[in-house]
């Protein structure tokens, strides 16, 4: 059965599209069908952090509006089997998300692939709200400082109440928690909040904690999803969430300062 | 629900006055902006009217908009009609302004007090949601998060941490009261009468609390 999820914060610049495009990646890597929309309209980036913002001919919004079908605007990805973009339209605005025009999307998608992601934009105007109307599940993408985490409460507010599951009084969305940017130094020194502070007033599941990675900026100006570099920390993160996304068990990492190695005690010992 | 604030007058003519409430407005300007207050002058009964005109516009200058008075006596009255402020009962309704009976006591309970069957909420409230109760009790089984909304005509309970605002005896019931178990909220209303954030006591804080009213102003204290 087809899964519609929807990725949101409430508060701009988090992570979210970075998080779209990882979870939508790794999850077409464990052989899943998989399409990544952007709902971003006019501040599309999400073909870019994908790395096809070159393929783009139609997009999500002709495909509403223009009588273009949705196979002319889907892009499949060239890495990984299984992967499609649904960009988004740099020049319409939100208005152009009529919820008709994004119901009959959605459901076409979910006719041909195992998980829908929307990329939802910042905010809780028309976009955002249009992104998580018609999902399934919702992954809260947040940072470890409290406006972050305040804007995530207020998105889980409008995911109990206007959502369409809210609405038909279907039973709620499932919700996770994705706390990403944590930063072990800072949360160390107080700067940032904890995760068990996070968790204890949002109150929902984790699917995961991403670390803060200078990887992921490199590697969005790359184009690479970042779970496609086993280097970066962030995208062995983000596999561990698609992992239990998928009903895995797999223990958080990257949550406590790392162990001193034996050889840095030493090094430190004859310093 | 519009939230009409009732500002005690104890003493308008001391200097310092608008520097107080310029400093408590401060603390949460954004519960205040606009705020529609209501001038409760029972304090001053018995003392002689001020200048009502000159001191509501000073209230407007701090973007609040004063709406009327409440426990006017006569002479208090004829000041608050060319203020252009209406006259309110005692509770915060329309009154029957009786120029020739002393206005009613303040401390008088009302007989009856307004009591529906209640409302249980068993999900969390998060920020930007209000639930209201017009006529009973509220009760949530869950956290109330910050920016969240709860009003209720008779007490309010949260069985978690309250980190919002409560608003209960919001129909002017003083006897209604807040209890909930990890106290952090923004603010703290019965019948009108309010506490921010700031006014709460720390060593309270994150405690499981009762909050009542005690004549002019809230008390809270930790339930056995
Ligand atoms: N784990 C991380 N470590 C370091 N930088 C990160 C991490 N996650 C995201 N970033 C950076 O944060 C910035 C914002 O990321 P992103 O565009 O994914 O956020 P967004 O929530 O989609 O923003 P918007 O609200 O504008 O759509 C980017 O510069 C990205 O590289
Ligand atoms: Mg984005």
């Amino acid at each position: 059965m087809s899964q519609v999820i929807v990725v949101t914060s409430g508060k701009g610049g988090v992570g979210k599209t970075t998080s779209a495009a990882a979870v939508a990646t790794g999850l077409a890597m464990k052989g899943k069908k998989v399409c990544v929309i952007d709902f971003d309209v006019g501040l599309r980036n999400l073909d870019l952090i994908m790395g096809v913002e070159r393929r783009v001919v139609f997009d999500f919004i002709n495909v509403i509006n223009d009588g273009i079908r949705l196979h002319q605007a889907l892009i499949k990805d060239k890495r990984v089997e299984g992967l499609y973009i649904l960009p988004t339209s740099q020049t319409r605005d939100k208005d152009a998300l009529s919820r008709e025009g994004v119901e009959r999307v959605i459901e076409e998608l979910r006719q041909e692939f195992d998980y829908v992601i929307c990329d939802s934009p910042a905010g809780i105007e028309k976009g955002a709200y249009m992104a998580l109307y018609f999902a399934d599940e919702a992954i809260v993408v947040t940072n470890p400082e409290v406006s972050s985490v305040r804007d995530s409460d207020r998105i889980l507010g409008i995911l109990n109440s206007k959502s369409r599951r809210a609405e038909r009084g279907e039973p709620p969305m499932k919700q996770h928690l994705l706390l990403t940017r944590y930063d072990l130094d800072r949360v160390a020194k107080g700067e940032m909040l904890k995760l068990e502070d996070v968790l204890e007033i949002l109150a929902i599941p984790v699917l995961g904690v991403i670390p803060q990675d200078d990887m992921v900026l490199q590697c969005s100006n790359l184009g690479l999803p970042v779970v496609l570099e086993p280097k970066s920390t962030a995208g062995q993160a983000y596999m561990d969430a698609v992992r239990r996304l998928l009903g895995e068990t797999v223990e958080l990492r990257f949550t406590t300062p790392p162990k001193k190695s034996f050889v840095n005690w030493l090094l430190r010992r004859t310093a | 629900m519009q939230t009409v604030l009732s500002l005690r007058l104890i003493a308008p003519g001391d200097p310092e006055f608008f520097a107080l409430l310029r400093d408590k407005i401060a603390h949460n300007p954004d519960f205040f902006r606009d705020a529609p207050v209501v001038l409760d002058l029972a304090p001053v009964a018995d003392a002689t009217p001020i200048d009502l005109e000159a001191f509501t516009s000073e209230l407007r200058r701090l973007r609040l908009v004063p709406v009327g008075v409440q426990n006017a006596g006569p002479a208090w009255q004829a000041a608050a009609r060319s203020a252009g402020l209406a006259q309110l009962g005692p509770g915060g309704q329309p009154g029957t302004a009786n120029p020739t009976t002393r206005p009613e006591p303040l401390r008088q309970r009302p007989t009856a007090p307004p009591r529906g069957a209640g409302l249980v909420i068993a999900e969390p409230v998060r920020g930007g949601q209000q639930v209201s109760c017009p006529d009973g009790d509220l009760t949530v089984l869950a956290p109330v998060g910050h920016g969240a909304e709860l009003v209720a005509a008779g007490h309010i309970h949260v069985y978690g941490p309250l980190r919002g605002r409560a608003f209960a005896g919001a129909n002017g019931d003083e006897r209604a009261m807040i209890f909930c178990d990890q106290l952090e909220a923004e603010l703290v209303s019965i019948a009108g009468i309010y506490l921010v954030s700031e006014d709460l006591d720390p060593r309270l804080r994150g405690k499981r609390v009762r909050v009542w009213c005690d004549g002019e102003r809230l008390s809270i204290g930790p339930v056995p």
